[in-house]
């Protein structure tokens, strides 16, 4: 990146941070709630773009991530007291890792179609566990609890406000999106990318492919599992809808809204469709996903490179 | 333990049968994938509209044969349609992209059915209620029917593909698809018809199995799961690989819900599932690649 793009990234960068940091202040609850549900669907959305856009691997199993993420942080809450909001957190990211190691460790063996659809089995069978356990997990009920406050308990803790909370979720998404970014732009990145490439070769010049696709996987799952906790705290429950793998869909129609191997885009694409579902089900209501699922196929055949893509060549020219 | 050996006839029985319908659906997605590489996420929802045009023109005109091959008919025509307008504008791209467009079109019907037919289950009548005794159960012979009805479909499609003209015309597009143009074959309607076929058969096996579990717009995505579990077992593309795994899987799952609940019997299809990928990740029922 040349000084004079980093200089303008940066700019741009900065401005979207701000403009984040201040619209809970101006914004109607309504919208302020929204607001901060769009930036944990991107959270999970760029999650899923690291396999998707950088490594070239379309998973279908992000709700097993983005579930574990939510039932984890619902065990934290509700089995240690006073809640914990980062014993939370951490609780969270473990369930999502442990759950991402298993469904790296088998379904990196194949690729292209093959790991879509065991991604997507895999996660169907811990839809499956979820919701027949229901003495652990409440079953179809899911669990609710109450929003820990924010701090360190028994020294210093304060509740969440939504403006709070929408600042809170920002600080991790935006570290999360900064975390990602070095990712790929790491050499461990760039190995990804060529995977992406040219599997074959890459593995001829000496890499071990699928530690790399592992680790990435793994990676993928900790980010979505972070989103998913951000989403039970937001929320105060955990469901099985959750991990169900129309939501792992949605991760999918995100970043292909967005522009796939863009991590900004995705965000861009879960804002697009939030919007569009608010949209038409004002007028449709449970039916919204009718024109949504035209408009998305629509996208695929005539804008494959996503609404961000598009609209930088369009900036380009 | 003392093993139940009457229930576990029972089970093989039961599943033998749902075993030959999965395989009629399987057969069809397998059969998709091996020519045109497009993984069909809509297949559920195929096999879903079959069973709701199963009941359209069951309760117009009475007839469950009629409704079969109808229901078939009509959804063959919506799966070619399908597939001019949504995948053929994607052929050469990459086969993921197959997969996102065709999870829009499952998207897109699915919500559709219920809309259109709203949230209650509906019921098909079977064409005949007859039922022999098989231990202490009395078993319906329509189940018996079903079972052998789509090893006659696929049956037929066997000896459609090894010997009918077009079906040769597919086999040469399956082997090699330029080669196939060049000799004069129309490529891209090959596609649309193996499209057609595969969703006929998907919708067929819908009307033929909605009698047992009642016809809802989320029917699909058991079956489309379970499919694809059969697909992947059983290597993808290859029919009798399809089949003899849909067969197997449905077996296990019988067996398994003699112990846990059916819900549960799923997981008993994963871990086949992952062994085969530990193990075969070309497939159970393929001769080892060389």
């Amino acid at each position: 990146m040349s000084k004079r793009h980093a200089s303008i990234y940066w700019t741009g960068f900065t401005v979207i941070t701000v403009l984040l940091v201040i619209a809970p202040l101006v914004l109607p609850e309504f919208w302020r709630r929204f607001l901060t549900e769009i930036l944990i669907w991107g959270l999970l959305a760029m999650s899923s773009d690291l396999l998707i856009g950088y490594t070239g691997m379309v998973s279908f199993g992000h709700s097993a991530f983005f579930g574990l993420g939510m039932y984890g942080a619902a065990a934290a809450i509700l089995t240690v007291r006073p809640p914990n909001i980062w014993l939370a957190i951490l609780y969270g990211l473990g369930a999502s890792a442990a759950v991402a190691l298993f469904v790296a460790y088998f379904s990196t063996r194949l690729r292209d179609i093959y790991f879509a659809i065991t991604t997507l089995i895999f996660s169907q069978i811990f839809y499956v566990i979820i919701f027949t356990w229901t003495e652990v997990t409440g079953g179809e009920n899911g669990l609710t609890f109450s929003r820990p406050a924010f701090g360190i308990p028994g020294v210093w803790t304060v509740p969440f406000t939504s403006t709070t909370l929408h600042w809170f979720v920002l600080a991790f998404v935006t570290a999360s999106y900064l975390i990602l970014r070095r990712i790929t732009q790491s050499p461990f990145g760039m190995v990804l990318q060529s995977i992406r490439e040219n599997e074959a070769r890459t593995r001829a010049i000496g890499y071990p492919v699928e530690r790399y696709k592992i680790v990435a996987v793994m990676l993928s799952g900790l980010f979505a599992g972070l989103a998913g906790v951000l989403y039970a705290v937001q929320n105060r429950f955990a469901a099985p809808d959750f991990v169900y793998f129309l939501i792992s869909g949605e991760a999918v129609i995100f970043n292909v809204m967005g522009g796939i191997g863009t991590l900004v885009g995705p965000i861009f694409g879960a804002a697009f469709f939030l919007l569009l579902r608010e949209a038409f089900s004002r007028f449709l209501t449970e039916y919204y996903l009718i024109p949504v699922g035209v408009i998305f196929i629509l996208m695929v055949i005539f804008l494959p490179q996503g609404l961000f893509g598009f609209a930088k060549r369009w900036l380009n020219r | 333990m003392e093993i139940p050996w009457d229930l576990i006839l029972i089970q093989t029985v039961n599943g033998i049968v749902t075993g030959m319908i999965l395989a009629l659906v399987a057969s069809g997605l397998t059969l998709i994938f091996g020519i045109m590489d497009v993984v069909n996420f809509a297949h559920g929802e195929l096999f879903m509209l079959g069973a709701y045009m199963g009941v359209i023109v069951l309760t117009t005109t009475g007839s469950f044969w009629l409704a079969l091959i109808l229901a078939s008919f009509i959804v063959a025509l919506i799966g070619a349609a399908l597939q001019v307008t949504t995948l053929r504008p994607l052929l050469g791209r990459d086969p993921l992209n197959t997969i996102l467009a065709t999870f829009g079109i499952s998207l897109v019907l699915q919500n559709y059915a219920l809309w259109q037919f709203g949230p209650v289950a509906r019921k098909i009548q079977e064409p005949f209620t007859g039922q022999f005794t098989l231990f202490y159960l009395q078993y319906p012979w329509y189940r018996i029917v079903i079972a052998a009805l789509s090893a006659a479909i696929i049956g037929g499609l066997y000896l459609f593909l090894k010997y009918g003209r077009y079906g040769i015309w597919i086999r040469a597009t399956t082997q090699d698809r330029v080669m196939a143009q060049a000799m004069g074959i129309p490529v891209p309607w090959v596609h649309t018809a193996v499209f057609a076929i595969g969703a006929g058969m998907a919708a067929a096996s819908g009307v033929l199995f909605g009698p047992l579990v009642g016809v809802s717009h989320i029917m699909g995505l058991d079956w489309v799961l379970k499919a694809f579990i059969v697909v992947v077992v059983g290597g993808m593309g290859n029919l009798g690989g399809s089949i003899a795994a849909a067969i197997f899987i449905s077996l296990l799952e019988a067996y398994a819900s003699i112990w846990v609940s059916p819900a549960q019997s799923v997981i008993v299809s994963s871990i086949v599932l992952i062994l085969t990928l530990l193990f075969r990740p070309t497939g159970l029922f393929v001769p080892t690649p060389k």
